[in-house]
């Protein structure tokens, strides 16, 4: 079991805490006028993505978690879990929904996806910041409408619904921005 | 090593109040008739505090850089030297983070004569010679007073059971703690609710001078017997930041010989270094130390807060990592 003492804490070590990962997103010492030391740490729960403030020892040495990211392509949807493959090595990884989370409102086959990976199985997936999606329903546009005032709901192939440009149509490809959820402009493909 | 790393950690500008603050520190103390004396870096004392390593030295491992300049002044006052103050760097092991640095510079000075309500006054004056932006007039707070205003249990009478419950109630408490009838139990909660609690609520009192500790934090200052007894010791606090640490000075070579004997028991328990203590300061402290108080002050932390910096790495020449 690889360990990590207190004083390597730095934003984006990871440990082990309460038996999971976590990812310290920021690390304070501090110490009394004379007496023990202490290191604050506002740490992120990999698994729930909660943030919580933390204290430990200075000095203590806690659990380090074995968590690499990879960049991996996405390969379909067995109703259960999600399948994506290393592009080098072939190997393949299951996801399962909670680790997930939003990215699936976004992904189709063959997307490459930031996954961090715990032990070996997927933690978290990171879609790609933008993806090309097509329109599969929208209410019909209006005529003469260019100037994307106001706007309407599309639904898109991966069954997201996003707000789009009154001139968006059935059948279009559009740039969505993952992060914000939010259509950023038609696309050529 | 990242491609900026051979360059200084502090601006051109900064390094330049860095020097004017050197040289203001230094006019401050020969308008006062104090006199500045240059102690050895590497000593064969070192500090006892538990809370304190010292960096040894490999070629000879009986010396020990100074964790602050304490003992050999004593020994200058005890033969007679007068107020003295000493600017120069220190040295504490593993101590890195915002407000720390392994090397730092530190402030120390001692005035025979004085009481460690003088010594506060003078702190503040200092402060004001050097710092466009200290504030006039620093409050003294009792320990107790701060801990009633911060709606936690009494520094001095509270069991380590409560002070643990005040800490977890908080969110404040450590994965790993010692049981509340560990001999240090109380201590190490006392520390922790001073050191990540107190400071975040002082954060927003400006500057201001806590004093009067429970005796059993008396390190090498004088405690006042009474009920409940108290270390006669004062730390300045300024926006949040521990700044200087001081007290009326511990005068009887065979107190400071108990005190040093409980710090190398609790370090054989914790499996730290024991060579401690200084032979020569107890032997100096037998000849007779002058009644005085003393104070220490973190420089960088003083030059840092001045100039409206959040961390003492901007104003270090070069920091840990780059030293």
């Amino acid at each position: 079991m690889a360990t990590i003492r207190t004083n390597q804490f730095k934003g984006g070590v990871k440990i082990i805490l309460d038996g999971d990962p976590h990812n310290i997103v920021e690390n304070e010492f501090v110490k009394p006028g004379k007496g023990q030391a202490f290191n604050r740490v506002k740490i992120r729960n990999l698994k729930t993505g909660r943030v919580v403030d933390k204290t430990f020892r200075s000095g203590e040495t806690v659990e380090a978690a074995d968590v690499v990211n990879l960049d991996l392509q996405y390969l379909y949807e067995d109703g259960e879990f999600w399948h994506f493959m290393e592009p080098n090595s072939f190997e393949q990884y299951q996801a399962g929904e909670a680790a997930l989370g939003d990215a699936k409102k976004w992904l189709k086959p063959q997307d490459k996806c930031d996954v961090t990976l715990w032990n070996n199985t997927p933690l978290q997936i990171d879609p790609p910041n933008f993806v090309t999606l097509t329109v599969t329903d929208t209410d019909p546009g209006v005529r003469g409408d260019t100037s994307g005032g106001g706007g309407k709901p599309a639904t898109l192939e991966t069954g997201a619904v996003v707000r789009v440009p009154l001139f968006i149509e059935i059948g279009e490809l559009l740039k969505i921005d993952t992060r914000k959820g939010e259509y950023v402009s038609r696309a050529s493909e | 090593m990242p491609a900026g790393d051979w360059q200084p950690s502090a601006s051109r500008e900064v390094l330049i109040e860095r020097a004017h603050l050197f040289a203001q520190v230094r006019q401050f103390f020969a308008e006062r008739g104090v006199l500045e004396i240059d102690t050895p870096v590497l000593s064969q004392g070192a500090a006892s505090e538990p809370g304190l390593a010292s960096f040894q030295l490999a070629q000879d491992p009986n010396r020990w850089l100074i964790t602050s300049p304490e003992f050999a002044m004593k020994r200058a006052l005890a033969a007679g030297s007068g107020p003295i103050y000493r600017l120069g760097p220190a040295f504490r092991a593993g101590e890195a983070g915002r407000w720390h640095n392994p090397e730092f510079c530190m402030l120390e000075w001692y005035r025979p004569g004085l009481d460690y309500h003088e010594l506060m006054d003078e702190v503040a004056a200092l402060l004001c010679a050097v710092a466009t932006n200290a504030p006039e007039n620093i409050p003294r707070y009792s320990i107790a007073d701060v801990f009633s205003q911060a709606g936690l249990p009494d520094p001095h009478t509270a069991s380590a059971e409560a002070l643990r419950a005040a800490a977890e109630q908080r969110g404040w408490a450590p994965s790993k703690s010692p049981a509340n009838d560990a001999p240090q139990a109380r201590d190490f909660w006392l520390d922790l609710v001073l050191g990540v609690g107190i400071s975040d609520w002082l954060a927003d009192s400006g500057a201001c001078f806590v004093t009067d500790y429970p005796a059993s934090m008396a390190v090498l200052t004088q405690t006042r017997n009474g009920t409940p007894p108290l270390a006669e010791r004062f730390e300045l606090y300024w926006q949040g930041v521990e700044l200087a640490n001081g007290g009326n000075e511990l005068l009887d070579p065979d107190l400071l010989q108990q005190r040093v004997a409980a710090d190398i028991a609790i370090r054989v328990a914790n499996g730290q270094q024991t060579q401690v203590g200084d032979a020569r300061l107890i032997a100096a402290q037998r000849q007779g130390l002058p009644a005085c108080a003393g104070v220490a002050l973190g420089v960088d932390r003083l030059l840092a807060l001045a100039l409206g910096f959040v961390a003492i790495a901007p104003v270090l020449p070069f920091a840990w990592e780059r030293a």
